[in-house]
């Protein structure tokens, strides 16, 4: 059986679910709610690399590219985010996130 | 069932497993190893689909990089994750529910639609032919130097970014520390330094109250 574009396209969407449900399962760690995020990303950029494979055309690993650049700024200021509030507060339990009242 | 078919089962039944390991282990060291073996896998797919950059990359941001980043934190707090865990079960219907929505509305969107891809007729920049010699690496480097070159621009930019604003909210400068100070040596002249005292024949020198306090 001929590997096409859909098998890729599923192979990334039970990804991009299971990163969100993570999300739910892992309600109170936000570490691990990172790492759910990080896998959501992996799933777009399996199906930007995809298409842009399958219609020939560069630009969806340029865009692939860029979301890996902005997936890692994101984990380098979410990690250091959690590091501050557990610093200050000694958790990082997502419900005791509540400081600004907001 | 070609090798490519059979590589592309393996790495994606190894990448959705290891991603069902990340958001269920118990221990979170665990979490971060089974996510870097997931982008190992995923790299494997990019490979499949021709984008050896991509995956390089994948494996050295990724791998080298942010689940290093992830295993350096989860190692750094002392966290009690079990404590974290309660609740796990009770959330585990809402997360399906939500998961399976967003699934089905995924499948109904591939589906429903008669999605046509057959080769661009007008690509964007279009990829180089097989007999070309021109590799996917090198092929990117054409047309991100040249078309993407402000956005390339703007992602050192975001980088930077990010490297200043994860700096500037991890460093403190902590009490009773003490650090060489360059400027205050810098600064210091024989004035401020020195003491010159005139000591009478048989007197005593007595020790002024700054150098006291220092003891």
């Amino acid at each position: 059986m001929e590997i096409g574009i859909g098998h890729y396209l599923t192979v990334a969407a039970i990804l991009f679910t299971i990163g969100m449900f993570g999300i739910f399962l892992n309600r109170k760690n936000v570490i691990v709610i990172l790492m759910s995020i990080e896998i959501m990303l992996l799933a777009v950029n399996i199906n930007l690399v995809a298409f842009s494979a399958e219609l020939g055309d560069l630009t969806g690993q340029i865009f692939a590219l860029f979301n890996l650049t902005v997936a890692a700024a994101e984990a380098a200021i979410g990690l250091a985010i959690v590091v501050v509030y557990y610093r200050n507060r000694g958790s990082i339990a997502v419900e005791d996130i509540n400081m600004m009242k907001g | 069932m070609s090798i490519t078919a059979a590589f592309f089962y393996v790495f994606s039944t190894l990448c959705i497993a290891s991603a069902i390991m990340v958001i269920t282990a118990r221990n979170p060291v665990h979490a971060v190893l089974f996510l870097i073996l997931a982008f190992f896998n995923a790299a494997g797919l990019f490979i499949l689909l021709g984008a050896e950059f991509l995956a390089m990359l994948l494996v050295i941001v990724y791998v080298g990089a942010v689940a290093v980043l992830f295993l350096f934190v989860v190692m750094m707090l002392d966290v009690d994750f079990a404590e974290l865990r309660a609740g796990y079960i009770k959330n585990a219907p809402v997360g399906l529910l939500v998961g399976g929505i967003v699934l089905a509305e995924l499948a109904i969107v591939f589906l429903g639609s008669q999605i046509t891809v057959g080769t661009a007729t007008s690509a964007l920049s279009s990829m180089p032919t097989q007999g070309s010699g021109i590799s996917n690496t090198e092929a990117i480097g054409r047309v991100l130097y040249t078309d993407y070159i402000y956005f390339f621009q703007t992602a050192g930019l975001i980088l930077l970014v990010a490297m200043v604003g994860a700096i500037v909210l991890t460093l403190r400068q902590r009490e009773g520390v003490k650090r060489q100070s360059i400027a205050a040596q810098n600064a210091r002249t024989p004035a401020a330094a020195m003491e010159v005292v005139k000591v009478a024949p048989g007197g005593a020198i007595i020790p002024s109250a700054s150098s006291d306090e220092s003891k």
